[in-house]
């Protein structure tokens, strides 16, 4: 019941954000049953029916291979979905150990948030570049460069909301009544940061999505065969003259995605508690 | 004030040498052999170790490291294998143009952001608030390189306004004139920033807003409109500035995407080819620039907040 009211409350009077979060459910189902709703098989080559105009039996089109678009796009929900929740996993199980482990232990926090910093000092694409060319090209190693880059904030956000839990009067409390380090940490602080880390988690994966979005646009993220929404409009790229709805789809369903996951963490962090309103990313 | 920016500075070094270990690693972790890659498909054995021993690449890792950081202190960043000229001169080479569509870039974002901003705060909740907000987060979602795309297919392939790609130097024929090129680009990436900083100008002139002070100046009478800008704007842009280092950031993300959709000759487009050449010496001298840079310009931020809200050097 709390869970629902819970939900209510973020979502009443917030038109858009409720179209928002009808819209990521929207792609989690397109997601699960991609075989269901698509009429083609994404990887069909059909050389002579190339660089088709949307029609009935092919919504978006076809592409240079003659593979329909459309069926491409269901499928590109599921990268969505896998690298959005797979980095945003990620960066807040070792952001978030990093950040309350360095806030609770001041000592092994020097040297933690230093190496935090130094990761910091590099811009993010530029971070997940680098670390890009070391690793193949596959959905795990996209999956853990993004969730590298935003580890790095998450810890840095999570550091200091420890530290302001830290010297609360719950905490000196349970210390007295003898709790150990772990319960203190996962049984006292961490239900008080959980809806932080949630609308922490929205905007990871919305910045996920836009940064594998570019890394696939420049080579160097998913493998070319997997069929992502930035694989699609990496490589149809060069007929967007001549065949510019191939790019328009692809295009607008990361818009439209990226846009609905921001709207539901604004309407996340209106209704957060106000004592974190300002420790939280984006504005 | 000095004290507190000697401060500062002293505290860049170590930051900015654990930086330079980590780039030198990064880059002798790719795989592949740099000794080989120079030699090219036709080499013989012999010839790959002889030029491995000539670059100093079979020594310690230790040792290159030092060797390595020995040579960047005196401006030396190594030569570069594709282009056989040093790392330097093709970085400075990159620079007129990613200096340029900086400098273009952030006057957009100020054009566009700061004044849409205000605009949204001062009429807030309603529907001009409503709209400005909502397309700054629309904007914010589009990837840049798609926005890029399309500027061309629209402004230069459609209407041929503007050309589609590549820059020349505006010492070259043309001159000033050549900033027509960087148009399309700097537009394409002003968008997501400029949205950025409508949120920010926004969000920060409602938090002034609420303040005594802002109540007092209201309460004597004073015009709505100069409240705003007096008392509020000002205010509000000390929150503002502290943003641009956040910003500087995201512009040197995504010119890499620009640059490489707009094929400009810049510092961004620099990286990717170089990644994909296997130019080892010239991704860690780019990197260790930009990483530099990156440093600088938010020192040079943080002070100046430190500057405009004295209460922070004094904590």
């Amino acid at each position: 019941m709390n869970f629902i009211s819970t939900i209510q409350n973020v979502f009443r009077g917030r038109t858009l954000a409720t179209i928002g979060m009808i819209w990521l459910c929207v792609i989690l189902v397109a997601a699960l049953a991609a075989p269901i709703f698509a009429p083609f098989d994404p990887l069909d080559i059909d050389p002579i029916g190339r660089l088709q105009e949307p029609s009935w039996a092919h919504f978006f089109g076809t592409d240079h291979f003659g593979r329909d678009t459309f069926s491409r796009s269901i499928y590109g929900a599921r990268m969505t979905v896998v690298i959005g929740l797979g980095s945003v996993v990620f960066a807040l199980i070792i952001g978030g150990l990093i950040g309350m482990l360095s806030a609770y232990f001041t000592r092994l926090g020097h040297v933690l948030m230093r190496i935090v910093d130094v990761l910091m000092a590099f811009p993010a694409l530029l971070l997940a570049l680098v670390l890009m060319t070391l690793l193949e090209r596959s959905v795990t190693n996209t999956i853990i460069v993004i969730g590298i880059v935003y580890a790095t904030t998450t810890a840095r956000i999570l550091f200091g909301m420890t530290l302001k839990l830290k010297g609360e009067v719950f905490v000196d409390a349970a210390k007295c009544s003898g709790a150990g380090h772990s319960s203190i940490l996962f049984r006292h602080i961490l239900p008080n940061l959980i809806s932080p880390l949630l609308v922490q988690a929205s905007f990871i994966f919305a910045f996920a999505q836009l940064q594998a979005a570019a890394l696939d646009f420049l080579g160097l993220g998913l493998p070319p065969e997997i069929p992502s929404w930035g694989n699609m409009l990496s490589e149809e790229r060069i007929y967007v003259t001549r065949a510019p709805w191939l790019l328009l789809f692809p295009g607008i369903l990361i818009i439209i995605s990226v846009f609905s996951i921001n709207l539901v963490g604004d309407a996340m962090r209106d209704s957060i508690d106000p004592r974190f309103k300002d420790d939280i990313a984006g504005v | 004030m000095l004290a507190y920016t000697f401060k500062r500075l002293l505290a860049l070094i170590p930051t900015l040498l654990a930086a330079s270990v980590l780039i030198f690693l990064f880059v002798h972790l790719i795989p592949g052999d740099p000794a080989a890659i120079l030699l090219g498909d036709t080499a013989t054995p012999e010839e790959i170790a002889e030029l491995t021993h000539a670059m100093g690449l079979d020594r310690s890792l230790i040792t290159q490291y030092f060797l390595w950081l020995g040579n960047v202190l005196q401006g030396d960043f190594g030569t570069s294998i594709f282009f056989r000229i040093p790392v330097l001169s093709v970085i400075a080479d990159g620079a007129e143009t990613s200096i340029l569509l900086a400098s273009m870039t952030m006057i957009w974002i100020m054009l566009i952001g700061i004044p849409i901003g205000i605009l949204a705060a001062t009429r807030h909740g309603s529907w001009v608030d409503q709209i400005a907000s909502g397309g700054a987060m629309l904007f914010a979602s589009i990837p840049t390189f798609w926005l890029g795309l399309y500027l061309i297919l629209i402004f230069a392939v459609g209407l041929g306004w503007f050309p589609s790609s590549g820059f020349p130097s505006i010492s070259d024929e043309g001159g000033l004139w050549n900033i027509r090129y960087l148009l399309l680009p700097s537009l394409t990436l002003a968008a997501p920033n400029a949205a950025l900083i409508i949120r920010l100008v926004r969000a920060s002139m409602l938090d002034v807003q609420r303040e005594d002070h802002v109540r007092t100046a209201r309460a004597k009478g004073l015009h709505p409109t100069k409240v705003a800008i007096r008392h509020v704007f000002r205010n509000a842009m000390i929150s503002v500035a502290a943003a641009f280092g956040f910003t500087f950031a995201a512009l040197i993300s995504e010119a890499v995407v620009t640059e490489t959709v707009f094929s400009l000759p810049g510092i961004g487009r620099l990286v990717v080819q170089s990644i994909l050449r296997r130019d080892y010496p010239v991704i860690q001298g780019v990197i260790l620039v930009i990483v530099c840079l990156y440093m600088i310009i938010n020192l040079l931020v943080d002070l100046t907040y430190a500057r405009l809200d004295p209460r922070v050097s004094l904590k």
